[in-house]
């Protein structure tokens, strides 16, 4: 350990190894190097990094376990806030959240309060006996539906049913685990790691049914009237995705990020024996800037296509993933297109994508986000060739439940609306996650679970 | 957990019906919907049109062409085997209800989507004539059940072994000739077979609905990959159909979406696969 002002850096797959395989790309840390990480941190009495974290994870707490040598207990406190320590150590943006506010970043790196949460939920899945999970569920207690098995809904359920409610979660795919399941790649989040936490979550008595397409299969109000659930939570997320209209965008070889990541994580396409069949081609752009724009990027990058674009409107300053995840992309050889934005898809005469037309950006005056609105640079039309387009621009909120319950608030991008307690305007239904927020993170819809859980527990309290 | 197949029937060597035990699918499907379906837990998603259902029993009857491995190998599961996945209802149901006079055009496993939407018609008051189409007889379905929901029934197969020689569209075209008044032609068949049909009515002006079936993953609206253009604007099949009206599509774009892998497969495969760039499988 040299620089005691830097975290402890994580071993990594090398660049040119990763390049072509799906395996994890950082490889964790081991104990000694994560008591020694443990032992930077000045255990603030104060503990700033709390108020960064959105479920306000007991910080200091956890990591002096971990610099004792005693990792279990590490784990067990890191459980009683958050469900799942082994994703969030993972893919929280910590950056912008614990480690943003750990007095050791003013003067130096803070402290590596995500690849520490991560070390500990590994160390305990992997070495410790599973922790006996007591199925208190009540035979008689009111039951609970939970729709969508993301992060929200896996959280609502696991709560409640530690509370001893009856709960079964529908969920409309065949697997249950949300983005984590369809969207992040194997590549940055094992999904071992998912099958397990939801193994846990069977294990404490929640039911899970897959196939069921709530306002399809069956509707809320069926729930409730006919099917004898007291309450309902909607955890359906954000997975509508948005194309730009742009002229060309139907052509064969142009796919959304959600096609793409989904043929290649839920369906597998990335195993060269599986029968989904998933394109690249030689080159390929990807267009945006967040996360799901970089999990697209990699993947191709993975499935073998010779060079990879990111087109970005706006200055790599301005991209919202990760900056792991953009440090990553750079390294695995993604070339960033910034400032530059696609103005249309060129077909050849097949039907399929040539390559981008594209115009260079400047940053004018901030916009409404804040952030420095991309204008066009007159005279730099310019052609880009590719064989595959990705679009990772964002999504929306998932429609079918808001269009198969009446009366159910939305605002205009059709996100649900909830009051404080994640109750929608149909007493006992309540949302919370992407779906209420709009594409947002995964601990902020773990957090929103665990709140409408407990305002479910005291709503069902009162009915009584 | 499994979905258990409590009937199958051989239609044709290569048209298979099965019933499958699927409640939550049961419960609320309607003609014109369609399932998502997997066979085993490494299996593609495949989706097939619901040709029947018993909500008492619980079950579900679909009827699959094989074309593919997916429905090869769905084609050779018999009956009290199980299905990895059956989720459904998904897409739009049909509108039902009293037009007057209806055609009803199935091509290929096109008839068995019909099947539903005959019944429905003919329960909602309408004057149903229903065309069927194939290449040739031995591939025809559900000849005898729809002849007994429809006031007229006419056969058409490529080669004449039955029924009209010709396609749907060459009986569709004569029941026009005669004269005869049609307030709505519904067409569920194969692109190419929906769009002469859509052709042919435009001359006429006679409303016409079609049900696409373009290259799907989710079925849910969630990934995009079932777009079509309609009327000019970006559609999501499986959500904001399958069902459209014909004389708005673009089927060109529709036929050659549903090529993208076949297209691939037989130019590219050698070129990229030798240096890494695509996969593509049969
Ligand atoms: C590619 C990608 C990468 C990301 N990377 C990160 C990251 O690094 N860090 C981070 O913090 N966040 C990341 N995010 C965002 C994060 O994953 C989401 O904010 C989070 O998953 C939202 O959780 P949720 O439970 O609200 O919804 P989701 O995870 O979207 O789950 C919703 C579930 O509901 C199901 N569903 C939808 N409609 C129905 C219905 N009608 N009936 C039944 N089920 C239904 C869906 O199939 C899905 O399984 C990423 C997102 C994507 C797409
Ligand atoms: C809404 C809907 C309803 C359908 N209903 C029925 C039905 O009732 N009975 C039935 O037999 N088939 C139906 N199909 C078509 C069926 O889904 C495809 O034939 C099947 O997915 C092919 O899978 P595979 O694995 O056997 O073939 P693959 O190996 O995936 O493909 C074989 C060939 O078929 C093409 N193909 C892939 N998907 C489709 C598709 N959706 N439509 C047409 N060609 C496709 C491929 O490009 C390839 O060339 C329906 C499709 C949709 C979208
Ligand atoms: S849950 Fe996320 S934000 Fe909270 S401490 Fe862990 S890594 Fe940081
Ligand atoms: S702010 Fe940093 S140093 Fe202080 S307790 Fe939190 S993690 Fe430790
Ligand atoms: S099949 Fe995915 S959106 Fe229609």
């Amino acid at each position: 350990m040299s620089d005691r002002r830097k975290k402890n850096s994580m071993p990594e797959q090398s660049p040119a190894e990763r390049r072509r395989n799906f395996a994890e790309v950082a490889l964790g840390y081991d104990a000694e190097t994560a008591r020694c990480e443990a032992a930077r941190c000045l255990q603030c009495k104060t503990s700033p990094c709390r108020q960064g974290c959105p479920v306000e994870v007991d910080i200091p707490g956890f990591i002096l376990h971990i610099r004792n040598g005693d990792f279990a207990a590490a784990n067990e406190d890191l459980l009683r806030y958050n469900a799942l320590p082994a994703v969030c150590g993972r893919v929280c943006p910590q950056e912008d959240q614990c480690e943003k506010l750990c007095v050791l970043g003013k003067n130096g790196e803070p402290v590596a309060i995500g690849r520490l949460e991560r070390f500990a939920a590994d160390y305990a899945r992997e070495n410790l006996p599973p922790a006996p999970v007591a199925n208190v569920v009540r035979p008689d207690a009111p039951r609970v539906a939970i729709v969508g098995s993301g992060p929200a809904g896996v959280t609502a359920a696991g709560e409640l049913a530690k509370m001893g409610y009856r709960v079964t979660v529908f969920e409309a795919l065949h697997m249950p685990g949300g983005v984590l399941m369809y969207g992040i790649p194997e590549f940055r989040l094992p999904k071992a790691i998912v099958q397990h936490e939801i193994g846990a979550l069977r294990a404490m008595g929640v039911e899970i049914v897959s196939n069921a397409i709530v306002g399809k299969s069956i509707t809320v109000d069926e729930l409730m009237n006919e099917e004898g659930y007291q309450a309902v939570f909607i955890g359906t997320g954000a997975g509508l995705p948005y194309f730009m209209g742009i002229p060309g965008e139907n052509a064969n070889g142009v796919f959304s990020a959600n096609e793409f990541l989904t043929r290649s994580n839920l369906m597998q396409a990335w195993r060269a024996d599986s029968p989904t069949p998933i394109f690249v081609g030689r080159r390929s752009a990807v267009v945006g800037g967040g996360n799901v724009a970089m999990d697209a990027a990699r993947t191709a990058v993975r499935l073998g296509a010779e060079e990879v674009f990111l087109v970005y409107r706006r200055s790599r300053q301005e991209m919202p993933a990760r900056h792991e995840e953009i440090d990553h992309a750079l390294e695995e050889g993604v070339i960033f297109r910034t400032l530059t934005n696609p103005t249309a898809v060129r077909v050849d005469d097949r039907g399929w994508v040539s390559g981008l037309e594209c115009v260079e950006m400047e940053l004018g005056e901030p916009d409404e986000s804040g952030r420095r609105r991309p204008v066009v640079k007159p005279g730099s039309e310019h052609f880009l060739p590719v064989d595959s387009v990705i679009m990772a621009i964002g999504q929306g909120p998932n429609p079918l439940v808001q269009s198969t319950t009446p009366n159910l608030r939305v605002n205009r991008w059709n996100n649900i609306w909830t009051d404080e307690n994640g109750m929608t305007s149909r007493p006992g239904v309540f949302a919370g996650g992407d779906v209420v927020t709009g594409a947002a993170t995964v601990i902020l819809a773990m957090g929103a679970g665990k709140r409408a859980a407990q305002a479910i527990d005291r709503y069902l309290r009162e009915q009584k | 957990m499994g979905y258990k197949i409590i009937r199958k029937k051989v239609l044709s060597p290569t048209v298979k019906e099965f019933e499958i035990v699927a409640p939550l699918v049961a419960r609320r499907a309607q003609p014109g919907q369609f399932v998502v379906l997997r066979v085993d837990a490494d299996g593609e998603r495949i989706p097939l049109t619901i040709a029947d259902y018993d909500r008492q029993r619980g079950t579900v009857v679909i009827i699959v062409q094989e074309l593919g491995a997916g429905t090869k190998k769905l084609g050779r599961l018999e009956q009290g085997e199980e299905l990895a996945d059956f989720a459904g209802p998904m897409g739009n149901p049909t509108h039902l209800h009293n037009l007057g006079k209806v055609v009803v055009i199935g091509g290929g496993v096109g008839i068995a989507a019909i099947w539903p939407i005959v019944r429905g018609m003919k329960q909602a008051g309408n004057h149903v004539t229903t065309i069927i189409g194939a290449k040739t007889e031995s591939l025809l379905i559900l000849v005898d059940e729809l002849a007994g929901y429809s006031d007229e029934l006419v056969v058409a197969t490529d080669d004449g072994s039955r029924g009209v020689q010709g396609f749907v569209t060459t009986a569709l075209q004569a029941i026009i000739d005669r004269g005869q008044a049609i307030d709505q032609v519904l067409a569920v068949g194969p692109a190419i077979m929906m769009k002469t049909v859509a052709d042919l009515t435009r001359k006429y002006n006679i409303k016409t609905i079609v049900s696409l079936n373009p290259i799907m993953v989710d079925g849910t609206g969630m990934c995009g990959a079932c777009r079509v253009s309609v009327g000019g604007a970006t559609r999501f099949a499986c959500a904001d159909g399958p069902e459209f009206d014909a004389h708005q599509v673009d089927f060109d774009l529709l036929l050659s979406r549903l090529a993208m892998y076949r297209q691939r497969e037989r130019d590219d495969v050698e070129k990229f696969e030798h240096e890494g760039g695509c996969k593509v499988h049969e």
